[in-house]
């Protein structure tokens, strides 16, 4: 186990390397001045572009640019975001707390609805309440994400007025940039209560309820299947025959006894989509013009901001990696049975 | 499992059957786009035609039977056309990834060892990104237009089909036949193109077909976020991201322009929903656990 978790670990930085120096070779085609912006961390200490150039080896073979940029990353320095007009560190800092917000509160809402319709669909298997929710989970598992949010959008804020894009109204932002207000956590919604905000919290809340959802549809469909079959394998052990005949209720029996057994693989489950949620925000976010890290990732994008894009794609890559190997660890330790090898 | 007891399968389920209907009728419109909606620009074909240059959508009528979207480009040319664009783009994708994922994943599964480690180590790169961010930052980096767009997708898909046929390889390699061909002398090239790529090849063809809805869906995105084909271009996600302009209505009518996301909305939905029914029902059929 030790062993498996520590070639694991030292996978990681490579990894890493293998994905930067893929994009880093892509950046190869683009001119000399775009991949400028890689080195610089403000746009005022440029002087002439041929200066630049030699400073930064920017006409020097491949591999020895690569290797002053993997040195100043590993420094610290990820050059200079030109969509964002702030160095790349500090964008990442600055948006990553919103994307977080965004995926817990996904997150939530994936487990809850998750576990609650697999339930249910065991419960009723075969009949019209598990054949309905297979339709629904089939539909959340191909709407496009963008067509949902556009869709949302349409009803609940251009007709009904409930909620409005972006991640707070205009007499938060005064509360949120006043000197007044501490922040603790970085996630608004934690921090508007911490400072006991509670406009800015219902504000807040407001503004998050559309995306995650819209992200929680995407994704609470695989959720509903796994939380189906396990609970249906639950169900048919002798443990639950025996619940019965001491004479406990059947709301008991499903949910103290079999429910609680079938989420096991829930938990592990969670923790992988939970990764892929924080990947899958930036359609969302650009849909819903959420200031977290993927609307930036799409601004970095369309502007072919490259300090930006490997920044971002560094971060994500990051994120799903060490994400990835703490939600297989954690399933080891849920269900001892597995053993990593 | 022959091709005929499959295809008595689907046709067996309500879903499949749905799915399988709905595809052969997108099947249709593409193949018949030029009747269905004449062609336009001779020189492009998937070039939208604007009924006007105003800027402002104009609901369905006599003309434009599902309406203008944003630059008066005709919704129902778009449909037809975009419908073509899906399968172009969906085949083409699944071709090239299918082709480099048999290639790299069939030398890790017939030479084993380090060829197959490094070859895997490389797949596992691929993985490290979540497949939609990666496809997105090589789009961009490639520079925003249709075959790039195809290409980044391709670069994304490939490493999971290279990891299902180098498992199939690696396990028809160890089969008597195998063995045998072997005895009897035959070269290394052989064996492999004539006696185990065959065996191994099926189940990792039908995943990727299956997956067209998904690639659809993947470029539709891109091309949503800018990053695919040319404006005017006949594309259902470009056809989504024109109506964004217009999702407010104007006031007092909120859904004043509701055609220009539900239309091409509901083709992108019914399509990758359609090819979702399908890949259900086949992973039920080819799954042993299940019969």
């Amino acid at each position: 186990m030790a062993k498996y978790i520590l070639r694991r670990i030292a996978f990681l930085p490579l990894v890493i390397l293998g994905v930067t120096c893929f994009l880093f070779f892509l950046t190869q085609r683009l001119p000399v001045e775009a991949r400028a912006s890689l080195y610089i961390q403000d746009p005022r200490q440029m002087g002439s572009m041929e200066e630049v150039i030699k400073k930064y080896n920017l006409d020097k073979p491949f591999i020895v640019q690569y290797g002053h940029w993997l040195k100043n990353i590993l420094s610290g320095d990820l050059g200079y975001s030109e969509s964002a007009n702030m160095p790349v560190a500090k964008a990442i800092k600055d948006y990553f707390p919103a994307t977080l917000q965004l995926a817990l509160a996904a997150i939530i809402l994936v487990v809850f609805f998750g576990v609650l319709f697999g339930v249910l669909s065991a419960v009723y298997r075969d009949k019209f309440w598990d054949n309905f929710l297979r339709i629904v989970s089939l539909t959340g598992f191909s709407l496009p994400i963008f067509v949902l949010g556009l869709l949302l959008l349409m009803i609940f804020y251009g007709k009904l007025g409930w909620f409005p894009p972006g991640e707070y109204g205009f007499s938060s932002d005064l509360i949120i940039h006043s000197p007044t207000f501490k922040s603790y956590t970085g996630l608004l919604l934690i921090d508007s209560l911490l400072n006991s905000q509670f406009k800015v919290f219902l504000d807040v809340l407001r503004h998050l309820i559309l995306p995650a959802f819209t992200l929680c549809f995407g994704s609470f469909a695989l959720m509903v299947r796994v939380m189906r079959s396990s609970m249906l394998e639950e169900l048919n052990k002798d443990y639950i025959r025996a619940a019965r005949a001491r004479g406990i209720s059947e709301k008991r029996v499903l949910f103290k006894h079999a429910a609680l057994n079938a989420i096991l693989p829930i938990i592990t489950l969670a923790s992988i989509q939970f990764v892929r949620l924080l990947g899958g925000t930036v359609i969302v976010e650009s849909v819903f013009d959420y200031p977290g890290i993927g609307r930036w990732g799409v601004a970095c994008a369309q502007q072919l901001d490259i300090a930006g894009i490997l920044g971002f794609s560094l971060m994500v890559a990051a994120l799903f990696v060490v994400g990835n190997l703490a939600a297989d660890i954690l399933y080891s330790f849920v269900d001892p049975r597995i053993r990593l090898k | 499992m022959n091709a005929k007891k499959i295809f008595k399968q689907i046709v067996k389920n309500k879903n499949s059957l749905i799915g399988l209907i709905i595809v052969i009728g997108f099947l249709l419109i593409a193949i018949f786009a030029p009747v269905l909606a004449p062609v336009q620009n001779k020189n492009n074909p998937y070039q939208m035609p604007q009924a006007s240059y105003q800027v402002n959508p104009t609901a369905p009528n006599a003309q434009n039977l599902l309406g203008t979207t944003e630059n008066q480009y005709d919704i129902y040319y778009g449909i037809v056309w975009g419908t073509r664009m899906a399968f172009k783009v969906g085949l083409s994708v699944v071709f090239f990834a299918l082709l480099i994922g048999i290639i790299i994943g069939g030398a890790a599964g017939f030479f084993g060892s380090w060829i197959d480690e490094i070859l895997m180590r490389f797949t596992d790169i691929v993985f490290a990104v979540p497949s939609m961010v990666l496809a997105m930052v090589i789009a961009a980096m490639l520079g925003p237009d249709l075959k790039n767009m195809m290409i980044a997708i391709t670069i994304v898909s490939w490493p999971s089909y290279a990891r299902l046929i180098r498992g199939d390889v690696m396990s028809v390699k160890e089969r008597e036949f195998v063995s045998a061909t072997k005895a009897l002398g035959a070269s290394k090239r052989r064996i492999f193109l004539r006696h185990i790529l065959p065996n191994a090849i099926y189940p990792v063809v039908i995943v990727a077909s299956l997956d067209i809805g998904y690639i659809v869906l993947t470029a539709a995105s891109l091309s949503f976020l800018g990053l695919g084909s040319q404006t005017g271009t006949a594309d259902w996600g470009q056809l989504v991201a024109l109506s964004r302009n217009w999702i407010l209505g104007t006031h007092g009518n909120s859904f004043e322009y509701w055609y220009t996301l539900v239309m091409p909305g509901g083709a992108l939905l019914l399509f990758v929903l359609a090819w979702n029914m399908l890949g259900d029902a086949f992973r039920d059929i080819l799954d042993p656990r299940t019969h």
